[in-house]
Order: structure tokens, then sequence, then C-alpha cells
């Protein structure tokens, strides 16, 4: 047995090792919050929320365009990905345990792990092409094909989770299966299966690249899907390549309302998984 | 046995019913169950309905062979307890009966089962109605976690879209279940608030809520307490009263105290099935001696 003063102070060092690294993954962090604060408040007032871009060269104005437009191509993604995703995750829980299955199950791994350029490439052959003009839609669906996978396999996981018990009790009641499955199943992991709806959304909607050539941008305001439409990612890019200085600050302010809005999502996904736990 | 009623023995004034004759499970249970052995008692002879009864059934999951030609049957509106070491085939036993058997993967079976005579597996027999007839309690108590005690009560009629008067059919159901007093200033809270023993009668109030004349109970008392155990034996002598019972229990004595007739399992295989009285004082086989004594099990 080792003397205590070993152990002490192997015990000691350890404690030091994993606090400097805990501090070496926080300096970025922190450093990054720290940095879009401080630049974009200064950028931060009530024209920021609700005016349209100012032109080339005049101060002032706002990305209101922008920020309605990023909900507004997200609610899209939402639209046709959740139930996507959502939907697939059921099946693979369900009925994934074939071939079938684990097809559908690498594919969805693969797809993860395309870059979301390449998402965006995609999109614009799938939509901006056939449709001749970039859109609301097109940048709708490139999002959406960045959702489904991981919420396929977080919902998948989920839907695992509920207990056997559960759907049996549902069977012996002559529930028919697929009323067990929706009703009984799903209803009982939905609380995570929320959440990992939410933190999906909060992913894409901090998305820049297959917005790019899908979505493009616009310097009005626009509420039709099939017009390009702007988006608070873009239109950070565009300010921040921009050579005026006005229009980097607004880049940071932009920032800013992006981090604000993912970090709520994440937030309150977090606070629903903890009430669901109780 | 292929015969929708058969003649039965009964001894009046108890509702305990006497086998005349058994489906033996082997040809050595044949050989070990001579005319004679049957009670010299005054007995009426007259003609009772089989509710449930078993031919030559066999069961697998993938390669294991869980049920070996399982013969047996259940006249209406008595309790008939399966007892047996673990892993003897208990379970899947009852979970042929409401066809939950053939839902886990790389499950098969043979053989046949009628309910009122009908074949369980004849063409035009829907599982789903099935389950709505044949009713089952599990182990471990399993309410909806999401749902209130009232909504868990009518979850099979409202999923089912049964109509009726959903609230009446609450109350009776857990008037039945022997829970109502407990539960019904609070209807409305979820059901994970009940304790254990709770969870179980109201487990037992949702199965009892669809109308079901036979009742599946797959060791329902084992994940409770004593008090619990017996409000649950309890409720299972009132309920003989309308309806069929089959209860897998690891307890002999909860047996004793609640079954007409006793089927012992062994390895997949019937090894007796009898009255009660008679498998606990009086078995035929060494097999079941030695586990209803306690030498092994």
């Amino acid at each position: 047995m080792k003397s205590l003063l070993v152990r002490r102070s192997v015990d000691f060092t350890m404690t030091v090792l994993c606090g400097i690294a805990l501090l070496a993954a926080l300096i970025p962090l922190t450093s990054v919050l720290w940095l879009v604060v401080s630049r974009g408040i200064s950028g931060m007032n009530l024209a920021f929320w609700t005016h349209l871009p100012a032109p080339v060269g005049e101060t002032g104005g706002g990305v209101g365009n922008a920020i309605l437009g990023t909900l507004y191509i997200v609610a899209i993604a939402s639209l046709l990905g959740v139930p996507l995703g959502v939907g697939a995750g059921v099946y693979l829980a369900e009925k994934g345990d074939g071939p079938f299955g684990d097809v559908v199950r690498f594919t969805a791994e693969v797809l993860s792990g395309v870059p979301s350029i390449v998402v965006g490439l995609v999109a614009y052959g799938l939509v901006v092409l056939p449709m001749r003009r970039f859109s609301a839609l097109a940048g709708g669906v490139a999002l959406a094909v960045l959702m489904v996978p991981t919420l396929a396999r977080s919902t998948e996981e989920l839907v695992r989770l509920v207990p056997r018990t559960l759907r049996e009790a549902s069977l012996a009641l002559g529930i028919p299966e697929w009323k067990t499955s929706l009703r009984v199943v799903l209803r009982t992991a939905l609380p995570g299966i929320v959440t990992a709806i939410l933190l999906a959304v909060a992913r894409a909607s901090g998305e820049t690249a297959p917005l790019l050539f899908t979505s493009l941008n616009n310097q009005y305001w626009n509420f039709r899907a099939d017009q390009p439409t702007a988006s608070l990612t873009v239109q950070i890019f565009n300010y921040a390549v921009s050579p005026y200085e006005d229009w980097h600050g607004k880049a940071w302010a932009a920032a800013l309302v992006l981090l604000v809005v993912v970090g709520a999502l994440s937030l309150l996904a977090r606070f629903l998984a903890r009430s669901r736990l109780r | 046995m292929m015969t929708e009623t058969k003649f039965v023995t009964t001894m009046p004034p108890v509702r305990r019913a006497q086998h005349t004759t058994h489906e033996p499970a082997t040809a050595r249970t044949q050989a070990a169950l001579p005319e004679t052995e049957e009670p010299a008692l005054p007995a009426t002879v007259q003609a009772v309905q089989q509710k449930i009864e078993v031919q030559k059934l066999q069961a697998w999951f993938r390669n294991v062979h869980a049920l070996r030609d399982v013969s047996l049957s259940v006249p209406k509106n008595t309790v008939l307890a399966i007892i047996g070491p673990s892993g003897c085939g208990k379970s899947t036993f009852v979970r042929c009966i409401n066809r939950m058997h053939e839902l886990v993967p790389g499950a098969r079976q043979s053989g046949r089962i009628l309910v009122d005579g009908k074949d369980l597996h004849a063409r035009g027999v829907d599982p789903v109605d099935l389950r709505r007839r044949v009713g089952m309690v599990f182990q471990r108590p399993n309410p909806f976690p999401t749902l209130s005690i009232y909504d868990n009560v009518i979850a099979g009629l409202k999923l089912n879209g049964i109509g009726g008067n959903h609230q009446e059919i609450a109350e009776r159901s857990l008037r039945q279940a022997a829970l109502w007093d407990e539960v019904k200033d609070r209807l409305q809270s979820s059901a994970l608030s009940l304790s254990g023993g709770q969870q179980q009668r109201l487990c037992i109030a949702r199965a009892l809520a669809v109308g079901p004349d036979v009742l599946l109970m797959d060791e329902p008392a084992s994940a409770l307490d004593p008090i619990a155990t017996a409000k649950i034996e309890e409720l299972i002598h009132e309920l003989r009263q309308h309806l069929t019972i089959v209860i897998v229990t690891h307890n002999l004595q909860q047996a004793a105290r609640v079954a007409d007739s006793t089927a012992f399992f062994y390895m997949g295989e019937l090894i007796e099935h009898g009255a009660t009285e008679q498998i606990f004082t009086n078995p035929r086989e060494p097999r079941t001696e030695d586990y209803v004594t306690g030498k092994f099990g």
C-alpha cells in the first residue's frame, strides 16, 4: 500500500490537471462570448431589431428583415424536417431491427457527417435550379436535410427508452399497434423529443453555408416562400466581409442576436429536459 | 376435448370444479391418471362451458422450446393458478392466450387455443379484438405515466374509440378493483402518485374497463408487499364471479388461497393439472410433490 503522502500528492496533481483542462476549454468559449457581447452591445437599439438595413454609405438601419427571415426559414425547415425526422426515428425504434433499418440508420449517420455546404449544394440542385430562383423554401429544405438525421437518431434513442411494459400494457388493452406507437409510446417520449427538436432548431438557425446559395439574401421584408430571403447568418457574413466600419459593428450586433436566440432555445431545451426528470 | 362443452363434476355448494377428464401433457402423466382417483363425492354432473381450452400448445423463442405439448382447459368463472419454477414457461403460456407471445421477435407456436370454443388463430380473429376480451395484468404495475388516474382507467376505451359513459365505467371499474375509495378525491392526479399496490389495482381497473371476460394475471403480486398482496387476492375472489382468471404465481400459498384448479409447469411441460386441493395435498406426480413441498424450485 502506498503511503498517505503519495496518494494525497497524486490526488492533488490530478485535481490540478483537471482544473487546467477545464480552464483551457472555457477560455475560448468565454472569450467568444465576451467579444460578441462587448462589440455587439453598442449596436443594439430598437431600430436594429425593427428596421431594414440602411443603404450603403448611410448609417443607422437594422436587421429586422433578417431576424424575421431566419425565423421564417427555420419555420419552413421545422415544418419539413421535424415530422420526417421524428417519424423516421419512431420507425427505427419500432420496426428498424431488420436490414432495412440498418440501412436507414447508416444513411442517417453518413448524412449527419456531410458538410453543411454540401447540403446547401444539394438544395440548390433540388429546389433553386428547378424553380430558377433563390427562395426561403430552398433554404428551408437545406436546413431540414440537416435536421432530419440527428433528429431521427435522437428520437430513436428516446423511443427505445420507453419501457416495453408500457407498450405491452397498451397492446393488452386491445389498442392497435399503430395507436400504441403514437398515443402511448410517442406520448411518453414526447418531452424528450421536444428537447431534441429544440436543439435541432437551434443548430439549424446558426447555419450559414447552406443558406448562401439557397435563400441568398434580401434587402427588404419578405413573406413569400418563393422569394430570396434575408437571414441573420448570411447578413452577418455579408456585413463582416464588407469594407465598412459601420457594417462590421452591425455584424457583431447581429451575432449577439443570434447568440441570444440560440442560447434561449438551448436553455428552454435544458429546462424541459429537467422538468421531465422532475 | 374437441367439444365446446364437457361434463364436469362439481361439489355443491362449492364452486370448485373437479375435472373428470384431463388432457394429459405426456404419455407419462396419462399413465399417472387412473380413473379411480376421481373423487367419489355426491357430485352433480352438469355441462359446464370450458372458457379456455388449450390443445397441444407448443411455443418457441427462436431456438428455445418454451412450451412442450401443453393441453388443459379452464371452466367458465373459475380461477386457474399456474405454478412452477422460473423459466418453466408459465408467462409464455398466459401470453399465448391473448396472443401477446407472437409479438416477440422470433416467437413461434403450434397447437390450438380456444376461447369460448373459438380458435384464437382462426381466420378472421383479430388479435386486437381478442385482447379486449382477454385482459392482462402484468408482473410490475405499469400505469401510463403521462396520464391521470382517471385517464388511465379509461385509456382502453378512449384509445379504442369505444363510447359509453366513461365516468360511470371508470367508477365501476375502480370499485371492482377496490380502489375507488382511495382515489375518488384525486382522480386527476398522476397515476405515479399512487403506491405500488394501488398502481397494480389501477392496472386491474384499467383492464376491467374494456369489459373482458377473461383476465390473465402474470405474477400480479410479486412486486407488492403482503398487505397489497392480500388486497389483490381478495379482489380475485370478487372478480371470479363474472370472470375467468388465469394467474401465474411464484407463491404457492397464493395459488392455494385463490385458485380452483392449479397447473404445475416444469421445463416447459405441463406436469400436472387438477383441483387445487388435490395438487397441494395429494399430487399424483412425484415432481409436483417435490415442488409443492419445497424440495426444489
